[in-house]
């Protein structure tokens, strides 16, 4: 089926929100390529449960391609227009299933070496939206916080490597309290601008508290979920005839319920905390790519005004030699390792940061836990140098911000 | 801020400029690394008088060995100033005596199985990265054994999963069956040595860090248990033993190709590491442990060249990974973790050439393609690689 031949009634399976905006525009949906048609599907079909950011952006999107001409559709999408699709790819049912059609345009458009077609039209696509739709303005400069080095007692290479250009070194921080100040000043921000999943704290092991002022997503709290994601993928792998991209598909079907939480949970969260899982690389193993990936998404998606994460230390990962001893032994634990990681996911979470609205003015601090070097990149503070003051993290966050 | 605003801008430039463009600007960011640790020469005019002209005697006797990365490794972890501390043997010990070209592209797709089949065959393959399915296209191998008539046992294929079990012979009905290579896919083979046993260990045998947790069937030609003993000179309980005192799969690949050089001394042996690219698991630390272990076991491999007979004096040895990884600025992708963005850095790499015929601390910058390098070996080692669609190198000739 091509986009031209959509009709409302075929978006009868959607969610309630997600049905209403598409019979709303479906009218620009059928003009619109069939390279393009499936991948802004996939984003409408999981309206109902997205993070209000991405509703708005979404809202915004619908409404822009509702308002262009002809012309103007041809103009945004001529690159699109240009890619050639196989009739395979016309067969499948890209309305109801439009990430099984996107894994396999993209194999497609790999093979065909339209690939970099592809991103040259989904880059024009993308700068002339963000023209349109405009810079969203921010009630109170980003703040990004990361702990990182929990476990470690000293260490001998130096950290922040990545950020030192850009901000300022700390040598001399007080760590007694240094997580709770940290929380409590995270806190207050959410109090002082209240807002749905504006606001987050996400930890690579056990949370230090919980707090409702918070959206809170942590490694700990969903061992149960990744144990059963393990147990599905490896059941599935064990099937005859699976292969790597029915295994994709089949995980990007599950649901929350269908890996054991509750159906009284909040419903947008949970999905956010399953693809954590189901769409992450490393994240069901290591829980420093958890957090870094958990960091990257809610960025991506939710765009906080503040996140906090805290890296744990994640588990060894056995050599070769010691696999072969045959020795069984519970978990260990590499916090050193763990600090590498981190100290490049500080840096990673700095960079997605960075890549949203007020970026100019947001801050960032990265803190070694437990120990009295920490680093901030904030407008008001000199780049590439060093501070020898003393000072207990409260005070860090009131100079990352103030 | 204004710093941070050019350290963007720049980057936004970078990402602004035509793909060919940031290829070369990594390619001589390249080039000023090497020169600068390595002090290195730039070879842009030394290209008339080729060392292979002068070794065209040597022919007969060549060996060549070919080292891919099957998971590619940024600069900013090995040749750019912050991450030459994970690379001091290639940096200190190879790429001196080495002529190195700074900016190889890979235009095809980026996985490792159809991009290391693109290496081998020299056409962009177009095969399913996550299949057991041979090479469209006639590979190295085969247009090695017949055009020069050589034995089944002159080559050879060290893969490092299940899913390279094909890539020594193509589905090619020019070249049909039989002048493939032999592949050994060492993990398969510790697997089938350890069956029976109830280690766990079930994640080293893992396929590819693509895809955790898959691993396609083996079927075809693949090295069977009992050349352990007939081509390895190999009990199981010695092969078993030693694999206990290794560290990684990629230890392990080397140790077999090192056995291979002493039993088969074949005249083409390609290997294939992967260690690095655990990369997509998402943990740096690991990543950069297993950049430094494959720096080692690249040297560990040129030192056994030069310990072996057969080998010393008259083989070279060609070190390239198959592809980049994605950049740090690029929002499509993840940094380090994956290749997925198809972006100058995740396509741009670089090749290291040494020993036999191949000039000293030489530094190209000019672009070549991943798909260059069978024509440069065909014309290398005296055979056609007559359906490649790559150029031979004439740095290399």
């Amino acid at each position: 089926m091509l986009p031209q031949e959509l009709h409302a009634d075929q978006f009868s399976a959607y969610p309630a929100q997600a049905k209403r905006l598409a019979a709303a525009h479906v009218q620009a949906f059928q003009q619109l390529p069939l390279s393009f048609l499936p991948g802004l599907l996939r984003q409408l079909i999981e309206y109902d449960y997205k993070f209000p950011a991405e509703q708005a952006a979404l809202d915004k999107e619908l409404a822009n391609l509702s308002s262009l001409s002809s012309a103007q559709i041809q103009e945004w999408f001529g690159g699109f227009f240009h890619l050639t699709l196989s009739s395979k790819l016309e067969r499948v049912d890209w309305v109801n299933q439009p990430a099984v059609f996107l894994e396999q345009e993209s194999a497609h458009l790999w093979t065909t070496h339209q690939m970099d077609a592809f991103t040259a039209a989904a880059t024009n696509y993308g700068d002339r939206l963000q023209a349109v739709i405009g810079i969203e303005s921010l009630p109170v400069r980003r703040l990004g916080i990361a702990v990182i080095g929990q476990g470690v007692d000293s260490c001998d290479f130096p950290l922040f490597r990545n950020l030192r250009e850009h901000g300022t070194c700390f040598t001399h921080i007080k760590p007694d309290d240094g997580l709770a100040l940290l929380l409590a000043a995270v806190e207050e921000r959410a109090k002082s601008y209240p807002s749905p999943y504006r606001h987050w704290y996400i930890d690579g092991g056990q949370p230090f508290r919980t707090t409702p002022l918070l959206t809170t997503v942590s490694y700990a709290a969903l061992g149960a979920v990744r144990e059963n994601l393990l147990k599905f993928m490896q059941n599935e792998v064990a099937r005859p005839g699976m292969g790597p991209e029915e295994l994709r598909t089949n995980l990007a079907r599950l649901l929350p319920q269908d890996l054991g939480m509750k159906q009284e949970g909040d419903a947008v969260l949970d999905r956010f905390q399953v693809k954590l899982f189901t769409e992450g690389s490393g994240t069901q193993i290591f829980s420093t790519t958890f957090a870094q990936w958990t960091a990257r998404e809610a960025l991506r998606r939710a765009q906080p005004l503040t996140l906090l994460v805290r890296f744990a230390p994640r588990q060894r990962q056995k050599p070769m030699d010691e696999l072969l001893s045959g020795t069984t032994s519970s978990p260990q634990l590499d916090p050193l390792g763990s600090l590498v990681d981190a100290d490049m996911g500080s840096y990673y979470h700095w960079i997605n940061q960075q890549r949203l609205a007020g970026a100019e003015r947001a801050s960032f601090l990265v803190w070694f836990e437990g120990h009295s070097q920490a680093l901030v990149i904030a407008p008001s503070l000199p780049r590439g140098a060093q501070s020898d003051s003393p000072m207990d993290l409260k005070s860090l966050v009131s100079l990352a911000i103030g | 801020m204004a710093s941070f605003m050019s350290e963007r801008s720049a980057s936004a430039r970078l990402r602004n400029l035509p793909p060919q463009d940031v290829a070369r600007h990594l390619g001589r960011t390249r080039r000023d690394f090497l020169r600068d640790a390595a002090g290195m020469a730039f070879g842009g005019a030394l290209v008339s008088a080729s060392p292979f002209v002068r070794a065209a005697s040597l022919i007969k006797r060549r060996k060549i060995i070919v080292v891919t990365f099957g998971g590619g490794a940024r600069d900013q972890e090995t040749f750019a100033p912050e991450g030459q501390v994970n690379i001091p043997h290639m940096l200190g010990e190879l790429a001196p005596q080495s002529s190195f070209f700074t900016q190889v592209t890979n235009h095809g797709i980026l996985g490792h199985y159809v991009a290391t089949a693109s290496l081998a065959t020299g056409v962009y393959e177009t095969l399913n990265n996550f299949s057991a399915v041979p090479p469209d296209h006639p590979t190295i191998f085969e247009y090695f054994r017949k055009d020069l008539g050589r034995p089944i046992s002159d080559a050879w294929v060290v893969a490092p999963s299940n899913g390279f079990n094909r890539i020594g012979e193509s589905d090619s009905r020019s070249y049909g069956a039989g002048f493939g290579a032999q592949v050994i896919l060492p993990k398969h083979l510790l697997s089938a040595a350890s069956s029976g046993s109830k280690t766990d260990y079930a994640h080293l045998l893992h396929d590819n860090y693509e895809t955790p947790l898959y691993a396609p069937q083996i079927s075809g030609g693949e090295f069977e248990l009992r050349q352990l003993e007939n081509v390895l000179k190999l009990s199981v309980d010695n092969f078993t033993q030693h694999a206990k005192s290794l560290a990684s799969p990629d230890e392990l690949s080397v140790y077999i190709a090192r056995q291979l050089m002493r039993q088969e001394s074949p005249s083409l042996l390609w290997i294939t590491m992967h260690d690095i690219d655990v990369a997509h698991s998402g943990a740096f630390s690991l990543y950069v442990d297993a950049i430094r272990r494959t720096d080692r076991l690249c040297a560990e491999l040129w030192k056994a060249v030069q310990d072996e007979p057969e080998y010393a004096g008259n083989t070279t040895m060609l070190i390239l990974p198959d592809f980049g990884r994605d950049a740090d600025q690029d929002s499509g992708g993840n940094g380090f973790q994956h290749h997925r963005t198809g972006d100058a850095a995740s396509r741009t790499t670089w090749m290291m050439a040494l020993g036999q015929g191949v000039r000293h601390g030489v530094v190209y910058d000019s672009p070549i393609q991943s798909i260059d390098l069978v024509p440069s070996l065909g014309a290398m080692m005296g055979f056609s690689a007559a359906q490649a669609q790559g150029k031979p190198i004439r740095e290399l000739l």
